[in-house]
């Protein structure tokens, strides 16, 4: 098929477009800016495109795939890699018989994140080829490029995007359609995929060496590149970078790397000598200028000042100036909050009021740390609500202990809160503790995505439904209670008076759909209805339809649930 | 950057249209014949901050965004984000602010986006049709007319501007 057109694409979209003209079977993630877009334009374009609870088992299931000799896409935030890292590193062990392309969409300067580490690091520690693109069009051809490398060299491959490639749009048009896949089958291949020590060992040595057959593509491949221009600099350069440097240093020589792990030394290398001056230019972590001065080549890094945030065509011209003096601030906008109608309000007022110690968790009820509430003390990952309540709750004086409360939302709840709630139980402070659930009935911060908890798929379909409150009497949490924080605020200040002050361990779900969402809620599920009234779901869903996203009644719930 | 690229700022808070005004332009430029390059954070945008966005078109665009200082436009779509962007703006840049179109030229004030668009029109050397084919391929049927006469209406606020004595 050709696509000789122009079209204006985001990044995103243009991972989604390559995947689809690829051929590729299975999109798995789980949504975080700046990733969100590409499995529901994957979706869009008629791929088949899945959320996953989380992004570790998003990995796994494109491992799956990949064993099975498929193509599989798998997305996420540098942040979720963190949580896919466990498989990340010993599939690299294993390798792939079709095609695994990992998309890590970094947050430089942190738009909408909590840290903004660099993932390039993650392709060292792994051991994994990382491609990283400048614009759409790269983004359209590095992910075709990234399906290839791992079917030629039997490796998952990382995609690392940032920011304003996710986001940015610019023209792409796009190409033939590569060669497909086999068609899928079960390989037996017990040493190569079962990691038992015995096997892991032989398979580390064959990724290294799988690595260095890499790297010595990498020497050749045109997606690392060399535009000659002035001797007097030269500037080693990759990502949304590059094109800064070319503006900011329209005459410099300069390379052009598309493959930002394995690194082609020898041309670096030539490439440095032939030049005065060699200067790296990158966002985050000194990555490339670290590799390259470990190798003995002689390049100069940045000023310190240059590692936060992102880069810019100003930030460019200053840092090839050696300019470390102090940078004019950026214009201060007006910060985001709660939308005003957010179902969260009344939770808010009333932790702010009980003046309650709230281990936070990650989603639009982050948001409650800012005025008026204030009403937020922690925040590190998904998940930690849990863990980080706990440990307070543990060791505080009792009375602080007491104003402890973990507040989390669904789809975090889901993501990383499970494990959390069995810790609880497991291991109870003295003092009991209190989980508060966010129901919002939607990955709100995100744009508004399902999940496991919904019942819905990614493309709004009914299937099976994970519900928050049984799974919590099922992991013998003693006080379960549902309720809706707007309809009945003064029930929700009282049950939560009511469960601080008991010594036991308990689990609020304050459910009301998403202010953003509901029209949507409400159309899907009525469609969902019709489909279940016809028969026309899955039959692994028709045992689950959802509960109804209303108040449930007040507390007590729970009463019977620890059996 | 090569003269002949065009900086573009389009600036407001979440939920003004900040991000559809950015995507019509940046179809205008594509639909003639340009290149064109548009970046912009999203993400928190949805929850009432700041948003702006950048769109650069020309012969060939590198960075997706506008350098510090260089916008030749920048169009704010509410009057409280006009000073924290002002800095964007070259010396002698334009800038079209929400007070250019007036209380009541509009059916609906939330077509403010399209009207600054329109403004906008007047200014650049792209066919008027470019822009309309644009917007109405942006958006669906039910809003077309609104979106033309908020159009016509930013192009006439220019065309008031230029008719007034200096």
């Amino acid at each position: 098929m050709n696509h000789p057109e122009r079209i204006l694409a985001s990044g995103d979209e243009a991972v989604a477009l390559a995947a689809r003209d690829a051929g590729v079977a299975l999109g798995t993630g789980y949504p975080g800016t700046p990733s969100t877009e590409i499995l529901e334009a994957f979706d869009a374009a008629g791929g088949k495109a899945q959320w996953a609870p989380n992004e570790k088992v998003a990995l796994e299931v494109g491992l799956g795939v990949a064993f099975a000799g498929a193509r599989a896409l798998v997305t996420m935030k540098h942040v979720g890699l963190n949580v896919a890292a466990d498989p990340l590193f010993t599939a690299a062990y294993t390798g792939v018989d079709g095609a695994l392309v990992v998309v890590s969409a970094d947050d430089p300067g942190m738009a909408s994140s909590q840290n903004e580490q660099d993932n390039r690091r993650y392709a060292v520690a792994a051991g994994l080829p990382a491609l990283e693109p400048s614009d759409s069009q790269e983004a359209y051809d590095f992910t075709l490029e990234a399906i290839a490398l791992s079917e030629r060299f039997k490796l998952p491959v990382l995609l690392r995007m940032t920011t304003r490639v996710c986001h940015g749009k610019s023209i792409l048009q796009r190409r033939p359609a590569p060669p497909a896949s086999a068609p899928a089958r079960f390989r037996r291949d017990i040493a190569g995929r079962v990691m038992i020590p015995a096997y892991a060992r032989p398979a580390h040595r064959r990724l290294r060496e799988k690595l260095a057959a890499v790297a010595e593509w990498c020497e050749t491949a045109p997606l690392n590149r060399v535009e000659r221009g002035d001797p007097r600099l030269g500037v080693v350069t990759a990502g949304i970078s590059y094109l800064h440097v070319r503006e900011a240093a329209p005459d410099a020589s300069v390379f052009k790397l598309g493959a930002v792990h394995p690194l082609p030394l020898a041309r670096l290398r030539a490439f440095a000598e032939s030049v005065d001056r060699c200067v790296v230019v990158e966002e985050g972590d000194p990555c490339l200028f670290e590799a390259l001065r470990a190798a003995g080549i002689a390049v100069e890094g940045r000023p310190e000042p240059f590692r936060f945030g992102e880069l810019n065509v100003g930030r460019v011209r200053r840092l090839l100036a050696g300019d470390a003096s102090p940078e004019p601030a950026p214009p201060r906008g007006k910060a985001p909050e709660l939308c005003p109608a957010c179902p969260y309000h009344p939770v808010y007022g009333t932790l702010q009021k009980l003046d309650c110690i709230v281990a936070g968790d990650i989603g639009c009820y982050s948001l409650g740390v800012l005025p008026p509430y204030q009403a937020m003390d922690t925040l590190v990952d998904m998940g930690a609500a849990l863990g980080v309540g706990l440990g307070l709750r543990h060791v505080l004086p009792e009375a602080e202990a007491r104003r402890v409360v973990s507040v989390i939302g669904d789809s975090t709840f889901v993501h990383s809160g499970l494990t959390g709630v069995a810790e609880m139980v497991y291991n109870p402070p003295p003092t009991g503790h209190v989980v508060l659930v966010l129901d919002n009935g939607t990955t709100a911060m995100t744009g508004q995505q399902e999940h496991p908890g919904t019942g819905r798929t990614l493309d709004h379909e009914p299937t099976g439904r994970l519900s928050i409150e049984g799974v919590a009497r099922a992991m013998g949490v003693p006080q379960v209670d549902v309720l809706d924080p707007v309809e009945d605020p003064a029930g929700f200040e009282a049950l939560l008076r009511k469960r601080l002050a008991e010594t036991a361990l308990s689990l609020i779900v304050a459910r009301r759909p998403c202010i953003l969402a509901a029209p949507d809620i409400r159309k899907w599920e009525k469609a969902a209805d019709e489909k279940r009234a016809l028969g026309g779901c899955a039959a692994a869903c028709l045992g689950s339809a959802p509960e109804p996203l209303s108040p449930r009644g007040g507390e007590g719930q729970g009463e019977g649930a620890a059996q | 950057m090569k003269p002949n690229v065009t900086n573009v700022i389009i600036a407001g808070l979440g939920g003004q249209g900040v991000i559809k005004a950015s995507d019509i332009l940046a179809e205008v430029a594509l639909r003639a014949g340009l290149d064109v390059k548009k970046a912009e954070v999203h993400g928190m945008s949805q929850r009432g901050g700041s948003v702006s966005t950048d769109v650069r078109f020309g012969e060939e665009v590198l960075s997706p965004m506008v350098p510090p200082g260089e916008a030749d436009f920048l169009v704010v779509l509410a009057a409280s984000e006009v000073e924290v962007n002002r800095p964007s703006l070259k010396p002698g840049g334009v800038l079209l602010a929400p007070d250019l179109v007036p209380e009541g030229a509009l059916a609906n004030r939330r077509s403010l986006n399209v009207a600054l668009l329109g403004a906008l029109s007047a200014h650049l050397d792209v066919p008027e049709t470019l822009f309309l084919d644009a917007v109405r391929a942006s958006l669906p049927e039910r809003l077309h007319a609104v979106n033309e006469a908020a159009f016509a209406a930013g192009r006439a606020a220019v065309a008031a501007v230029r008719a007034r004595p200096a």
